[in-house]
């Protein structure tokens, strides 16, 4: 293939001719007047065509609504304005990235969002943030003192409590619950107790393990 | 979730007045919150009426009243209900896992929705879900549906534990309404209804009320009851057929019986021909297995829940041998 060499003065110089013979447009007074009669003629739209586009926007995008709330979590007290929709699971990892708590279900069905409210097991994914004003929660993140590991947290890595680690924070926050309730009687007690942590590596036998050692 | 707005009324009475027909009560959460996430429920206020309602749980020589807000942990704890009115207890305990006990509450366990898988997915035809659209279990997949008192609109089943006992105690349930001082009494067995043409309604409870509390009769049956539970694993499921039973033994006679059953009916359903048969019998594996027979004779599988007839007659039939043991 050939490719006619064009030297670069000379495209240059046609580039240059090519402009300087442009006409300048010519703006005329009477042009001029009625462009701007125009332009303050829609000055005086905006507002109604604003509100339509409000009306329709609220017609088919719901508003939010917020709701003022003050929560103590891992003894550290949040003032916040969540939407009315939020869950406790919600704020605590899209809020306020404490994701240790896991969204497994998001219906109640799994157990990986479980959290302490005021020293009781709930799932956090079933409770609206609202529902938790002036409340005491905790989380996974809340569970050690520092670099100490919470007992629980020790035995689960001692006994193989888990493979993925995704129910974990779950698992441990129940376990937590489950030896303070008492339900450590026995390995059927135990399991029973802890039905609500789901686990779908199978890690049971770990679970129930590190239970029994921060039972005894 | 669609948008919406919480408020917390200051009394009963203001919470009676702001309900209406796009307002909800919330209490514990656990079945209104999923089914708002799933958009089966699209209130546009939500009155957050925990703080209004009694947790207590009172003993009278007469009856025992649970607060409509006492949680079901607390009442399956309470040393009360473990001493008088032990299957309240054994039947909580059957029912969900430690943290949904931990959040329910006694009322809300009352107005449970059903956990019919039909109802629960919005791309499926449901008659309670969205009236004249069709049932779909009916013909469907219902292996889950009722067995008894179901209708051509509806073969969904009341999921509750708790209700089963409650249904078997005669408990009645206490509820506020506008202008009434006093609060007005259901008779349990009146409370749930069955389907019939209107299966969007599972309740009798009249518009706009807010229940207070249960109260269950004094009785005889905290020596030897029974809550049997069958379902596809051991724990953390719904029931596919469940048993309360409850004996009063007085020289070595059944002076009265009680059997109510979950998993069966849109309502817990009492077994009151297997009952009566009961009365005065010398308690035995054969008088038991007739009476399990005439409950199990009651009722009119669907096509794809013939295994239940015979299971209720199983089930029956242990749970009476329990009370026994108990």
């Amino acid at each position: 293939m050939f490719v006619e060499y064009i030297p670069v003065t000379a495209y240059t110089n046609h580039l240059i001719t090519t402009i300087e013979s442009m006409e300048q447009p010519k703006i005329s007074r009477r042009f001029f007047v009625s462009i701007s009669a125009m332009a303050g003629a829609f000055a005086f739209i905006p507002a109604s065509v604003k509100s339509a586009y409000i009306s329709a926007k609220n017609l088919f995008i719901p508003q939010k609504r917020a709701l003022p709330l003050s929560v103590s979590i891992n003894k550290k007290l949040y003032k916040l304005q969540p939407d009315t929709r939020t869950t406790l699971l919600d704020l605590l990892r899209e809020d306020l990235q404490l994701t240790g708590s896991k969204k497994g279900c998001d219906h109640g069905q799994c157990g990986a969002c479980t959290v302490h409210v005021d020293g009781e097991r709930v799932l956090s994914c079933l409770t609206l943030a609202a529902m938790v004003q002036g409340r005491e929660v905790t989380t996974i993140e809340g569970l050690a003192n520092g670099d100490e590991l919470h007992p629980m947290q020790k035995a689960f890595v001692e006994c193989d409590g888990f493979q993925c680690g995704y129910c974990t924070p779950g698992q441990i926050m129940s376990a937590v619950a489950c030896v303070k309730e008492g339900h450590t009687g026995s390995v059927e007690e135990i399991k029973e107790f802890m039905s609500g942590n789901l686990c779908r590596c199978g890690a049971y036998n770990g679970i129930v393990k590190s239970i029994q050692q921060v039972a005894q | 979730m669609k948008p919406f707005d919480l408020l917390r009324p200051s009394s009963i009475a203001k919470a009676i007045s702001a309900k209406q027909s796009q307002v909800q009560f919330l209490a514990g959460g656990t079945n209104l919150v999923d089914l708002m996430k799933k958009h089966i429920a699209t209130p546009d206020v939500v009155l957050d009426v925990t703080p209004i309602l009694s947790s207590q749980i009172t003993g009278s020589a007469e009856s025992l009243l649970i607060g409509a807000a006492a949680k079901n942990s607390s009442a399956a704890m309470d040393k009360l209900v473990l001493a008088s009115y032990p299957l309240i207890a054994k039947a909580i305990l059957a029912g969900a896992s430690p943290q949904i006990r931990n959040m329910a509450s006694t009322a809300g366990n009352l107005l449970q929705r059903t956990r019919c898988p039909y109802f629960y997915d919005t791309t499926l035809p449901c008659n309670k879900r969205n009236p004249g659209e069709g049932c779909g279990m009916r013909e469907g997949e219902s292996r889950m549906g009722a067995i008894i008192g179901h209708s051509e609109h509806c073969v969904a089943v009341h999921p509750s534990d708790l209700c089963i006992a409650l249904a078997a105690l005669d408990a009645e349930v206490l509820y506020a309404v506008a202008g009434e001082k006093k609060p007005m009494v259901i008779p349990f067995k009146d409370f749930h209804r069955l389907p019939g043409d209107a299966p969007e309604k599972d309740n009798n409870l009249p518009q706009n009320a807010l229940i207070t509390g249960v109260r269950i009769p004094k009785n005889p049956f905290s020596k030897n009851y029974a809550y049997v539970k069958l379902r596809d694993r051991d724990s953390y499921a719904f029931a596919l057929v469940s048993v309360a039973a409850a004996l009063h033994l007085q020289g070595g006679r059944i002076v009265e019986a009680r059997l109510a059953s979950g998993g069966v009916a849109h309502k817990p359903w009492r077994w009151y021909q297997a009952e009566n048969f009961l009365k005065g019998k010398i308690p035995s594996v054969e008088v038991f297995a007739e009476a399990a027979a005439l409950a199990a004779n009651e009722t009119a599988p669907l096509v794809g829940n013939a295994f239940k007839k015979p299971m209720l007659k199983g089930a029956i039939e242990v749970a009476l041998q329990n009370c026994l043991t108990a």
